[in-house]
């Protein structure tokens, strides 16, 4: 029988990711994708402490830790190099965190999609600085509870549409994914190692440790990020073709924030108001991707 | 072969011999026509390298620590705001041992804005672990790039080749260009001692503890202090080819002077003069060019200047708050030395004015006629009362 996603593992048991770590969760399954001709761009996020201490690597690819900023340029330099040396063969791929993407890096990242350089970005999705002990960054949703959003100072902001940012600059394919579907995050991978010029996965991944949750959510919680439309699943090619891989059983926002203690404070208003701000997010993605709503439309089922 | 060239231009007829095979570079003032030309030279084929247009030179560095991870010759150039933004990464290139060279033309800091020729940007790196060879002329700069690629792939420490704003940036002098062959004979291709490698999978630049750390950064100070031999060595093998040699430090006339001036940069032609002026008057004076500035040269220093009785540094730098820099770090050089001369310090030229001889002689005149220093810099030329606001 052949395997949708192969059993062979680039990534080593004995890393020092906490427990119920979706960053750990997405590495795996993107490696497995990918292959060993891949070569890894990792500014400071988790994956700096994750990846193993000195003499030790967790991974079984090449691993450059670099400057928290500079995902998109050192990915540059190495893709330049390795043209320049004839190897076209070898997928670059930058591992970033939500802090690194969306925020101190999203110069940087700005840059190298505008150049259209042939690399991956993944940015996998904890929203917020957890590395450092959970800070609030532009990835951090409307609600939340961060170190430097507490007590009645939980952020009243809306979470940062990187995924549209990145169509605005007509890159060649931007996905959104998630650990709790191993499958279609597996799939994006592959198509996206096959696409010439600037790539960029979304990749959800839950931070049990951040979002004040049992370790053993982490994969349920990532599931029903899908299920209520807070995180959906969905394709951009060249900026203008969308499609929704996922579409939603109807789920209410309020049971997957009454999981996380991150969100306790809300009261029965707010997510009133978040459920309002969730489903007008939906009908926008739905009519960019030409779908009516409560119509099937080109939409590839996974359940 | 001779050609009349921009200082500027200088460099990058360097970088193509070198044979450089990733740039990466953003515009500022007065660097610009150095990547200009070699983005002419990738264009029209004459370097076979790719040109990485980034949107900052923040983004230009770190292109470069990617690309020179990955096992192949690199350079950059900038000035000023754009090497202070690069700062964090400076650390970085080194930290990681990578031999980037980069030309930095010396421009002073904002603000106000200003273009004009100063050292400050440059030697507010100084910690960064770069090594920093200092130009005087077009001809100098040229041949310190080609330079600074052999020493930089043979210490495995980044190079800044430093070079006056417009003084030197933006004139055009004679230089003679090398043959592609000599350069080739000079400088062999990279071979990294380590780079990313699919076949050879490792982590770089990871967690370091502090159980490994302080060998790590040991192991980039004895690559430090091994740079003024390889240097040395290196300049023998550049002489032999091309006839041309400078050395860490130039002394000129050093060794009866009982004066000697410091100085860096293209004031050292200048003050060329004076000193032939003032030894045609009988004056027992010398001058020592600092090209070398990291690794800083202590003992090339010492063997230079200790039988004088006074050195005028001129310095147009400032360490607000301290004093000029290269005063500063001869004075720390010197220290420990039972005989040794007084150092006098002189800040002039600051964005850009003009070091004039008559400046030059100034200070010379009033080193000579001052028992001690009276403070740890002397402001030259200043206006007073100062331009009003």
């Amino acid at each position: 029988m052949e395997l949708s996603v192969q059993d062979r593992e680039y990534m080593c048991s004995g890393h020092v990711g906490c427990p119920g770590c979706g960053a750990a969760i997405a590495m795996r399954f993107v490696l497995k994708a990918l292959g060993e001709k891949t070569m890894m761009i990792v500014p400071a996020c988790c994956w700096s402490i994750i990846a193993g201490p000195y003499p030790q690597s967790t991974l079984k690819v090449p691993v450059l830790h670099t400057a928290f900023e500079t995902g998109g340029a050192v990915a540059s330099g190495v893709r330049a190099a390795l043209d320049i040396k004839g190897d076209r063969e070898t997928t670059v791929v930058t591992w970033a965190g939500d802090g690194g993407t969306f925020d101190i890096g999203f110069q940087a990242l700005s840059g190298a999609v505008e150049r259209n350089e042939d690399f991956i970005y993944v940015c996998y999705d904890n929203e917020a600085y957890m590395n450092t002990g959970v800070q609030r960054s532009s990835s951090t949703p409307y609600g939340a509870w961060t170190t430097t959003t507490p007590g009645q100072e939980w952020k009243k902001l809306r979470k940062k549409n990187i995924v549209e940012a990145l169509v605005a600059h007509r890159i060649p394919y931007a996905a959104t994914a998630s650990i709790a579907f191993p499958e279609d995050l597996v799939r994006k991978v592959k198509k996206a190692k096959a696409v010439k010029g600037s790539r960029f996965l979304h990749i959800y991944a839950s931070c049990p440790t951040g979002w004040r949750m049992p370790s053993e959510l982490a994969v349920k919680i990532a599931r029903m990020a899908v299920q209520t439309n807070i995180f959906p699943l969905y394709e951009v090619e060249n900026g203008v073709r969308y499609t929704i891989n996922y579409m939603p059983k109807g789920y209410l926002v309020r049971e997957y924030f009454k999981l996380q203690g991150r969100f306790k404070h809300l009261s029965e208003a707010d997510l009133e108001q978040i459920q309002q701000m969730v489903n007008e997010d939906w009908e926008l993605l739905l009519r960019k991707a030409g779908v009516s709503p409560g119509a099937a439309g080109p939409v590839t089922k996974i359940d | 072969m001779k050609k009349v060239v921009e200082g500027s231009h200088a460099v990058s007829e360097a970088v193509r011999l070198c044979r450089v095979q990733v740039i990466s570079a953003y515009p500022i003032t007065p660097q610009t026509h150095i990547v200009e030309l070699l983005s002419e030279f990738c264009s029209d084929g004459s370097l076979n390298a790719k040109f990485l247009r980034v949107e900052s030179e923040h983004s230009a560095m770190a292109a470069l620590i990617g690309a020179a991870s990955a096992g192949v010759r690199t350079f950059t150039a900038t000035s000023s705001q754009g090497l202070a933004l690069m700062h964090e990464l400076l650390h970085w290139a080194s930290g990681a041992r990578l031999p980037i060279v980069m030309a930095e033309v010396n421009r002073a800091l904002a603000p106000g804005w200003n273009i004009w020729t100063d050292q400050t940007d440059s030697l507010a790196q100084r910690d960064t672990g770069w090594i920093q060879l200092y130009c005087e002329d077009a001809q100098e700069a040229l041949d310190t790039t080609i330079q600074a690629f052999r020493l930089a792939e043979t210490v495995f420490l980044p190079v800044m080749v430093v070079l006056d704003a417009f003084f030197l940036s933006h004139t055009y002098e004679p230089v003679d260009i090398p043959d592609q062959a000599d350069v080739d004979r000079f400088l062999p291709p990279f071979k990294p001692a380590f780079s990313l490698d699919t076949a050879h999978p490792a982590a770089f630049n990871q967690l370091s503890p502090p159980n490994v750390y302080m060998e790590m950064r040991r192991d980039l100070q004895d690559a430090m202090e091994a740079a003024p031999e390889v240097l040395e060595h290196i300049e023998g093998q550049f002489q032999s080819l091309f006839g041309r040699r400078y050395g860490a430090l130039e002394a000129v006339q050093c060794d009866d002077a009982e004066i000697i001036l410091v100085t860096s940069g293209t004031i050292t032609s200048t003050c060329r003069l004076l000193v032939e002026k003032l030894r045609a008057q009988g004056e027992k004076v010398g001058l020592l060019k600092m090209r070398l500035f990291r690794p800083f040269p202590y003992e090339m220093l010492k063997r230079r200047v200790l039988r004088a009785r006074k050195l005028a540094v001129v310095d147009r730098n400032f360490s607000f708050g301290a004093c000029g820099i290269f005063a500063q770090e001869i004075r720390a050089a010197l220290c420990n030395e039972p005989k040794r001369p007084l150092v006098f310090g002189y800040v002039a030229g600051l964005g850009g004015r003009d070091v004039t001889t008559d400046i030059l002689e100034e200070i010379y005149w009033t080193t000579k006629t001052t028992a001690h220093p009276e403070s740890e810099s002397v402001w030259v030329g200043l206006q007073q009362p100062a331009p009003a606001a």
